[in-house]
């Protein structure tokens, strides 16, 4: 059983509000966040592959009134599994850490990932000290996650079970020097 | 033995310049900074597993409106190469603090490798790279690399050198 990775980050970002940050992962995560709207509060990757989940903790230190949903894949997200232990040691309340889970390295033609051959992302989430784990299979799990990420408290990590369907690529800014400026403007933050 | 001063000199130039997240892989050389920053509730000291790791939490920090400083030695440079892409390409201030090993009076050869490649390296990445011998030299250099990252939005880097740490002790 697994989710449809448009639809699920569709769902996601459903009426996200104008105090939820995205910062999603280079390849098909942010061609599915660009896909569900563009907004001046994504930050896209283009690369930093393994860096996504810790923007994502510098990001939120710096800014506790917001929240902040990292949505990456599980590649992305093996190469710089380290990074959990160290939000573990932080777990600041108002960051998600979200991993859309196809067990492929989808841009690179389809090879396996680690979490094909077992690796259990939800476990090491949970065994770096992350209380709030999700491990979303279903529509219904999907609407909890939503739910969990609308009302944030806790640091909370999800992997989502998504297809190996590769939709058609939904190009965003890439412009990197762009896209921090437009996010930085939209926060109104000055440093 | 009591931390030589510039340690605190150093502290003292990240508070005044709003440093509000210190990320670092523990260290020796960088060990009563490290202990400074921890002790101070309005600095965010975020222990890393890798030094890669502290140059994504700066760019999180910068766009979230805050500065970050991070510390590392020599060899953590080396793990930061690709992630410092993200900083060159979108122009992200990282100010960066390495204690240099396999330099003066190294006992250990497997830290000269890299401690010998660090300034070019960095330098080929696009970093502006100042070293410190005297500690006397300490604050001033510190201030300026500051005023560099953070006014320029670049990398900036301050090598101490092992000359100014001191040689580690290798028997007790």
């Amino acid at each position: 059983m697994s989710l449809e990775r448009r639809a699920a980050m569709a769902a996601l970002v459903a009426d996200r509000g104008e105090d939820l940050l995205v910062v999603p992962g280079l390849g098909s995560t942010t061609w599915d966040l660009a896909a569900a709207g563009d907004n001046p509060r994504n930050f896209y990757m283009w690369g930093a592959m393994g860096g996504t989940a810790m923007i994502g903790l510098g990001l939120a230190l710096a800014q506790p009134g917001k929240r902040v949903a990292v949505i990456t894949g599980d590649g992305e997200m093996l190469m710089g599994l380290g990074s959990l232990a160290t939000i573990g040691v932080q777990r600041p309340p108002n960051l998600a850490v979200i991993v859309f889970d196809n067990a492929v390295y989808g841009e690179t033609g389809g090879q396996p990932s680690h979490t094909q051959s077992g690796i259990d992302l939800v476990a090491v989430a949970r065994s770096c000290g992350i209380g709030d784990c999700f491990d979303v299979r279903d529509e219904a799990g999907l609407a909890d996650l939503a739910a969990g990420l609308k009302t944030l408290r806790a640091t909370l990590f999800a992997r989502v079970a998504i297809g190996a369907e590769e939709p058609p690529r939904v190009l965003p800014e890439k412009d990197g020097i762009a896209l921090k400026q437009r996010f930085r403007a939209a926060l109104g933050v000055k440093a | 033995m009591s931390a030589p001063a510039w340690q605190d000199q150093l502290y003292d130039t990240l508070k005044r310049a709003d440093i509000a997240q210190v990320g670092y892989v523990p260290d020796a050389g960088h060990a009563r900074l490290i202990e400074r920053c921890r002790a101070d509730p309005g600095i965010h000291d975020v222990v890393l597993t890798t030094e890669e790791e502290g140059v994504a939490l700066a760019a999180g920090a910068w766009l979230g409106g805050q500065r970050a400083a991070l510390l590392m030695q020599s060899s953590g440079v080396g793990n930061c190469i690709n992630m410092l892409s993200l900083m060159r390409t979108c122009r992200f201030p990282l100010l960066v603090f390495i204690t240099m090993r396999g330099e003066w009076e190294e006992f250990n050869p497997w830290q000269v490798p890299m401690g010998s490649i660090v300034e070019p390296v960095l330098k080929l990445c696009e970093a502006e790279v100042h070293r410190v011998r005297e500690p006397s030299e300490v604050k001033r250099t510190a201030e300026r690399a500051v005023q560099r990252a953070f006014g320029d939005e670049r990398i900036v880097a301050v090598l101490l050198s092992q000359q100014l740490i001191g040689k580690k002790v290798w028997t007790k």
